[in-house]
């Protein structure tokens, strides 16, 4: 007899509908697994043969033949071992035949019986509910980040026998449990830095509008210590934004399964290669840019990330997505990040004081800083070095919570300008932005006669006007006024300082 | 048109086919390279090259010309060289043209040497000199190195001058290639010129023997910017034995790249802070325009006091402490100097002082 299990294999992070069809007919007894399976697939055998025999059922001694549909296309992992279990135990008649028919089952097998949780579960669901189907069957573990889609039933199943028990109609397992959202952790405070009148404001400019931002500053002058209380000021995401990192995370196998409730803040090492930072591998994993999705890419000591490594970063960063290709399909991993690097002012990292460097040295150093990353940079700070330890601690900065409440606010004009145009400001593309900054005329016929104005590449132009977009918005204001172009133009990274050579 | 001699020319294809043997014999002294010019060609067949034997140095290639010493059209002050021990040179080769090196010669003319490697301050203010001192009518001459020299033609240039460049390769070889671009501009508009024949390599001894032509060719030298051992010094003390005027810009105390030209200072050169201290040398009057920060309508004092503080090197945290302004503010500041060209950002956020309205 032969039977067809729908299950749901993970490409990128979205699922793609794979049918598991089984065939058992007397002959000599075999198990095979065809339809490209990868080495993980091709050991399920080994698992279900065991959870099989070890859930009290009979595991058939025929001819036992597996297929994976669509044949053409590699499937790989351990998600496949319930549905393979499932296919063997209908067409064995243990089961019904059409028990599972308008069920989608993943599951990995352990060899006692039990089910062990899968990567992606999230995705899986939604590409199951995407593709009609309106029960999903899931190891308990996964049951939580399933069930966050809609009009979906999840049937959180412990093991392989209450899997047939359920098919037989003799259980029903309880419906997934669902956590009470979980408060923002507090993270480190705002207030613990002191001075940096110029990287405050940036960072707050930053946050507000999602603008990347460049903080250049010699070593211990706060640099990390300042990135690392971005995610404090940003604002929590919004529901779908929650779903995209939950999603990102369950397929990276990162996360517990609850809803995301705070941004995800990435701090790879400067070693780190360019599939490691964009994603890639011979199965495509999501890479550091896309595991900060809707959230923050911190690339500390910029200068030192391999040339490589940035230029992976230039098409990601432009359109908001990885691009990956296998066997001549594309998987899109989503990327849309606040990009924060690091930098020394200078490579002697002593820029005032004792610098001894020529001007050349200077500009071939910033010349590292890769020109295209440097040119999808919103805004440049200066840090101070920092104050040696005897200064009084009475100057602490403002709190994260002050700072948060006006990045909030400033969101919130946003979101109600965009209606869903783009998330922020610095995600507007061109059209959005010439449709919906504007500046006071007059303060834009003062501008535009500036010598400076006209060196305003088109994209450089765009760019300091979404910035100027959300200094009004912070401001409060409707209009944007020359004062917020001046500022942004102020803040912005400017072409680089050809020293004459 | 040419105007030089066969004797002459010869002296120079000589000079041309022992240049190698003279760059091995100095290896350890190249600073030699401008006494040696000073023997004739008997000492020099002698010393570096027996078996060579004088014969007509092939005609200079389009668009260079070779003027000797014999000519009316030579320029005189290369004959003080005479005075003072150092040879001048028996004919020297130019692009640009014998007219126009004329032309630029019956103005006043100052040479403007540095390092190699220099601080952006070095270059900014190389380019600044160039420039002003090329508006006001003056020739600028120098070296077409990098750095400084590069900077001060890139200022002449720009300041609507014919700069006069001396250089140590065939006047035109472009040496060195990163500067190919410039070299071009240069034999353009101004003039490039060398006591070496046509399509010579640049050796490490006719760096210093060239530096003794351009501290002739200059009423006065200023050293912009140079280390200890640089061969702007070279320049310099060619300067003074020619009793030509020598001056320095002050350079940061604590940093090695300018221990050369502050230590000229401390020997009692002229002290170099502008276009206006250098034409007071050479006039002796107080003229010359201002500086080209002060140029276009008057600024409102707060953005002065900004501009002020971010030439001088202030980070915005600073400015804003110092003048009591929010940090949004300072950035509007800056930004709108650098709207008017008065301040030029670079891709690090720093800034320094930009060319002016």
């Amino acid at each position: 007899m032969h039977t067809s299990i729908a299950t749901f294999a993970l490409e990128g992070v979205d699922g793609r509908q794979v049918a598991v069809e089984v065939d058992v007919r007397r002959g000599l007894p075999a198990f095979t697994v065809v339809g490209l399976p990868d080495a993980a697939v091709r050991e399920a055998r080994e698992r279900v043969r065991a959870a099989v025999l070890n859930s009290g059922l009979d595991f058939p001694l025929s001819r036992i033949t597996a297929n994976l549909a669509p044949a053409d296309i590699r499937k790989s992992g351990p998600g496949f071992d319930l549905a393979l279990a499932v296919g063997v135990l209908a067409a064995s008649g243990q089961i019904p035949m059409n028990a599972a028919r308008d069920c989608a089952v993943c599951g990995e097998l352990s060899l006692g019986g039990a089910l062990r949780p899968v990567r992606g579960a999230l995705a899986m669901a939604a590409s199951a509910r995407a593709a009609g189907f309106s029960r999903v069957v899931v190891p308990v573990q996964n049951g939580e980040e399933a069930a966050l889609i809609d009009g979906l039933a999840v049937l959180p199943v412990p093991t392989l026998a209450a899997m047939a028990s359920m098919l037989r109609g003799e259980w029903a397992p309880d419906p997934p449990v669902r956590r009470a959202s979980v408060a923002r952790p507090p993270g480190p405070d705002l207030a613990d830095v002191r001075g940096q009148a110029d990287a405050r404001r940036a960072l707050e400019i930053a946050a507000a509008g999602g603008h990347s931002l460049l903080m250049v500053g010699p070593p211990g002058a706060g640099k990390t210590m300042l990135a690392r209380r971005i995610p404090g000021i940003l604002p929590a995401p919004d529901f779908d934004e929650a779903m995209e990192i939950t999603r990102v995370r369950s397929v990276a196998g990162l996360g517990d399964g609850s809803l995301a409730s705070d941004r995800p803040f990435r701090a790879p090492h400067h070693t780190i290669s360019a599939s490691g930072l964009v994603g890639g591998g011979t199965v495509p994993r999501p890479g550091e840019l896309t595991l900060a999705h809707r959230g923050v890419l911190f690339l500390d000591e910029m200068a030192e990330f391999s040339r490589h490594a940035l230029e992976a970063l230039r098409e990601p960063l432009e359109s908001g997505r990885v691009s990956v290709t296998r066997a001549q399909r594309t998987l899109e991993f989503p990327a849309r990040v606040m990009l924060v690097g690091a930098c020394n002012d200078c490579p002697c990292g002593r820029r005032e004081g004792t610098c001894q460097c020529a001007a050349t040295d200077l500009a071939r150093y910033s010349r590292r800083l890769s020109g295209p990353v440097l040119d999808r940079i919103d805004l440049v700070c200066r840090l101070d070095p920092a104050p040696p330890p005897s200064e009084s601690p009475g100057d602490r900065g403002e709190s994260t919570a002050l700072v948060r409440m006006r990045v909030a606010e400033a969101r919130r004009l946003q979101a109600r300008r965009l209606q869903g145009a783009a998330a922020c400001n610095a995600d507007m593309d061109s059209r959005t932005t010439y449709r919906t900054v504007r500046v006071e005329p007059t303060a834009f016929r003062a501008l535009a006669q500036s010598p400076g104005f006209a060196s305003l590449t088109g994209r450089g132009h765009d760019r300091v006007l979404r910035v100027a977009r959300t200094i009004a918005d912070l401001a409060g204001r409707r209009r944007v006024s020359a004062g917020h172009v001046q500022e942004a133009i102020g803040f912005r990274i400017s072409r680089s300082f050809e020293a004459a050579a | 048109m040419s105007e030089a001699c066969p004797a002459c020319l010869g002296r120079s294809g000589l000079i041309g086919d022992l240049a190698p043997a003279i760059d091995a014999a100095l290896e350890r002294r190249p600073a030699l390279g401008a006494e040696i010019l000073g023997l004739d060609d008997t000492a020099l067949r002698s010393a570096f090259g027996p078996a060579a034997s004088r014969r007509r140095a092939p005609a200079p290639p389009d668009g260079v010309e070779a003027v000797c010493r014999h000519s009316r059209r030579y320029p005189g002050a290369l004959l003080d060289l005479e005075e003072c021990g150092l040879d001048a040179p028996a004919a020297i080769f130019l692009a640009g043209g014998l007219e126009r090196l004329g032309e630029i010669l019956d103005q006043p003319a100052v040479t403007i040497v540095g390092g190699r490697r220099a601080s952006g301050y070095a270059l900014d203010t190389a380019y600044g000199l160039g420039r002003a001192l090329a508006a006001a009518g003056i020739t600028v001459i120098s070296g077409l190195a990098l750095g400084v020299d590069a900077a001060a033609h890139r200022g002449a240039l720009d300041g609507g001058g014919r700069p006069l460049a001396v250089v140590a390769s065939g006047a035109d070889v472009a040496y060195p290639r990163a500067n190919r671009a410039l070299r071009d501009r240069v034999a353009e508009e101004g003039v490039v010129l060398s006591e070496m024949p046509p399509g010579s390599p640049a050796f490490r001894w006719s760096f210093p023997a060239r530096n003794r032509v351009m501290a002739a060719l200059g009423a006065m030298t200023i050293v912009v910017e140079c280390r200890i051992r640089s061969g702007s010094l070279i320049t310099a003390r060619c300067a003074e034995k020619l009793q030509r005027v020598v001056g320095a810009v002050p350079g940061r105390i604590d940093s090695r790249l300018a221990e050369g030209s502050n230590a000229l200072i401390r020997e009692g050169v002229q002290v170099i802070t502008g276009a206006p201290a250098v034409l007071d040398e050479l006039f002796g009057v107080e003229m010359g325009p201002d500086g080209p920060r002060r140029e276009g309508p008057a600024l409102d004092p707060t953005l002065e006091q900004v501009l002020d503080l971010a030439v001088a090197g202030a980070t915005p945290s600073g400015i804003g402490a110092e003048l009591d302004l929010n940090p949004g503010r300072v950035r509007a500041l800056l930004g709108e100097l650098e709207l008017r060209g008065l301040i030029v950002r670079d891709r690090l956020g720093g800034w320094s002082a930009g060319p002016g309205g």
